[in-house]
């Protein structure tokens, strides 16, 4: 957990595109909904996007760009249409154990304590209780949830439960991190909150993060690199790199740079005047 | 933001409101009047009812017609001293049990298939809604003509009873599985058996218990049923001698002793169901 990824200082996107051994590696993608009565739905089209290790790369777009889609596709959960998507080396064609996932609702099972549902990945991967066991409690104490680890989900706050989520996401040691839109659901303090610690959590484990959400402040705050995606078909219009400094604390969205990037960013939403 | 300490980041977690605190509060009010009259007003209107039942209702009524409550009262504590009423309650409390037992186990077993296997489905769910739209206190004296006046006839109506209502809980409980669990346990690598075991079947574990606390009260009622027909022993043959007698206030003390039984069986239930599936009252407090 105290690994930190190593070399995380940004470069331009155009070596991040053409490095081979990318961590995560999306080639030619397109997703199409057949519908049986309409015309077909095209979700994503044409997507490339390579990741390195121990990036933390964010995907903002309007409403029903497929940014959604696009995680489900990295995570298993939904087949693509056409394309390559390489994880960690490995071919997607399902849930990979490479993956951790935190979703839009905490979606902790209520009958089981906190420890239990942080858990659940080395359960259902049939890994050493023991071992993975101390790895959830030293989680769960890194996220500030040590005395709420016998404790039933019902007994914790709308972020606390977030925050097991995330412990949960992270407890098999996976590769990478895929987020759709965690922090939605939570009022816009907590929310705040939840992104410093999201970063400090990612500073301290090194983990490869895509995070999917809809404000674009968030995005360019966390992110090495900002993915833009268009309107439906969902293409991507451009990747942002975002070279502020880190470590990052809030006051950094006051600065100016920040203030840049922001706007270079809603320039793209306001052009098809859909705002997320 | 500066959370050195875990304790000190829950401490400024924003949402801060005490997140044990509603619990603590509940559980003060619990039997304050001035929270629940209905802790007054239950025992009140019941009080009342006496009153009227025993001094109002025999100007108007004959005591063998209706007998009075202090009557009925004499009757019962007659009946609890007589060692021959006992074995009827114990037969009855048998036929009921076995019978219950029978009902609900293969009404798991079955709605357990028909909500997993498709094809299941699809063969056996025309027969389910058929057979559910039979009134099976019709069935009554087939099972006795089948399965003659012993304790069998009534455990058959006990169990055919109390199987419908829980098949249907059942069904109704595995398919109330919500969706994204379901995706949260698929992405981890969960198999089906691992989506089963860790969020289909406790999902349906408030289903379950409603589908028990129906199926007990029901399966008294099919084995009083069940002796009304034809039978030697037991609560409904007691019922039916004193009808024959004309002790009307027997009857009453009987009945009495029924309800008690299928009240005892609820709370039971209800005990078993806070225990076991603990989580399903407090659920909904669960935040999106």
């Amino acid at each position: 957990m105290s690994l930190r990824a190593p070399g995380r200082q940004t470069s331009p996107a155009t070596a991040a595109e053409t490095d081979t051994d990318a961590w995560i590696r999306v080639a030619g993608l397109d997703k199409t909904y057949k519908a049986r009565r309409s015309e077909p739905t095209v979700a994503l089209q044409g997507i490339d996007l390579s990741v390195r290790r121990g990036e933390f790369v964010s995907v903002v777009g309007p409403s029903g760009c497929g940014k959604t889609t696009m995680l489900k596709i990295l995570a298993g959960l939904v087949s693509r249409t056409a394309g390559d998507v390489q994880i960690a080396g490995n071919d997607v064609n399902g849930p990979l154990p490479e993956i951790g996932m935190v979703f839009q609702a905490a979606t902790l099972l209520p009958w089981r304590t906190v420890r239990q549902n942080v858990l659940v990945p080395v359960e259902v991967q049939g890994l050493d209780k023991e071992k993975y066991g101390a790895r959830a409690d030293e989680l769960l104490e890194m996220v500030g949830l040590g005395e709420f680890a016998d404790s039933y989900p019902y007994e914790l706050s709308g972020g606390m439960q977030q925050r097991a989520g995330i412990c949960r996401a992270l407890v098999h040691d996976p590769a990478v991190l895929l987020m759709d839109e965690p922090f939605g659901a939570l009022d816009a303090m907590t929310r705040e909150y939840m992104n410093v610690e999201l970063l400090r959590i990612w500073q301290q484990s090194g983990k490869t993060v895509v995070l999917v959400t809809h404000s674009i402040p968030e995005a360019v705050f966390l992110s090495d690199r900002v993915v833009v995606l268009s309107a439906r078909p969902g293409r991507i219009a451009e990747i942002v790199d975002v070279e502020l400094d880190r470590p990052r604390d809030l006051s950094v969205m006051a600065s100016d740079r920040a203030g840049v990037y922001v706007e270079r960013i809603r320039r793209h939403f306001n052009a098809t005047s859909v705002i997320d | 933001m500066t959370t050195a300490t875990p304790a000190g980041s829950t401490v400024s977690d924003p949402p801060g409101r005490s997140p044990k605190g509603s619990a603590a509060v509940e559980r003060k009010s619990r039997f304050d009047v001035r929270e629940r009259p209905e802790l007054l007003l239950v025992p009140a209107v019941f009080v009342v009812l006496i009153l009227v039942w025993q001094f109002l209702i025999p100007l108007f009524v004959d005591d063998y017609v209706l007998p009075v409550p202090s009557s009925i009262v004499d009757s019962l504590i007659q009946q609890l001293t007589d060692p021959l009423f006992w074995g009827h309650l114990e037969v009855t409390l048998r036929e009921s049990l076995i019978g219950f037992l029978i009902g609900v186990g293969s009404a798991i077993l079955l709605g357990t298939a028909i909500s997993q296997v498709r094809l299941v489905e699809k063969t056996l769910m025309p027969y389910v809604v058929a057979f559910q739209t039979v009134p099976k206190v019709a069935l009554a004296p087939l099972f006795v003509v089948w399965f003659g006046f012993g304790l069998t006839s009534k455990i058959v109506m006990a169990a055919v009873i109390s199987f419908f209502p829980m098949l249907i809980n059942v069904i109704e409980g595995l398919r109330a599985a919500d969706a994204d669990r379901i995706q949260m346990l698929t992405v981890f690598g969960a198999s089906k058996l691992q989506i089963f075991r860790m969020v289909r079947l406790p999902s349906a574990m408030p289903f379950i218990f409603a589908g028990l606390d129906i199926g007990i009260v029901f399966a008294i009622l099919g084995a009083v049923v069940g002796e009304f027909i034809g039978a030697k022993e037991g609560l409904g043959y007691l019922l039916l001698q004193t009808n024959y007698n004309f002790d009307i206030a027997g009857m009453f003390a009987v009945l009495v002793v029924l309800s008690v039984l299928g009240l005892l069986a609820h709370f039971l239930i209800r005990f078993a169901q806070r225990k076991i599936a603990f989580w399903a009252e407090e659920s909904r407090v669960i935040a999106a």
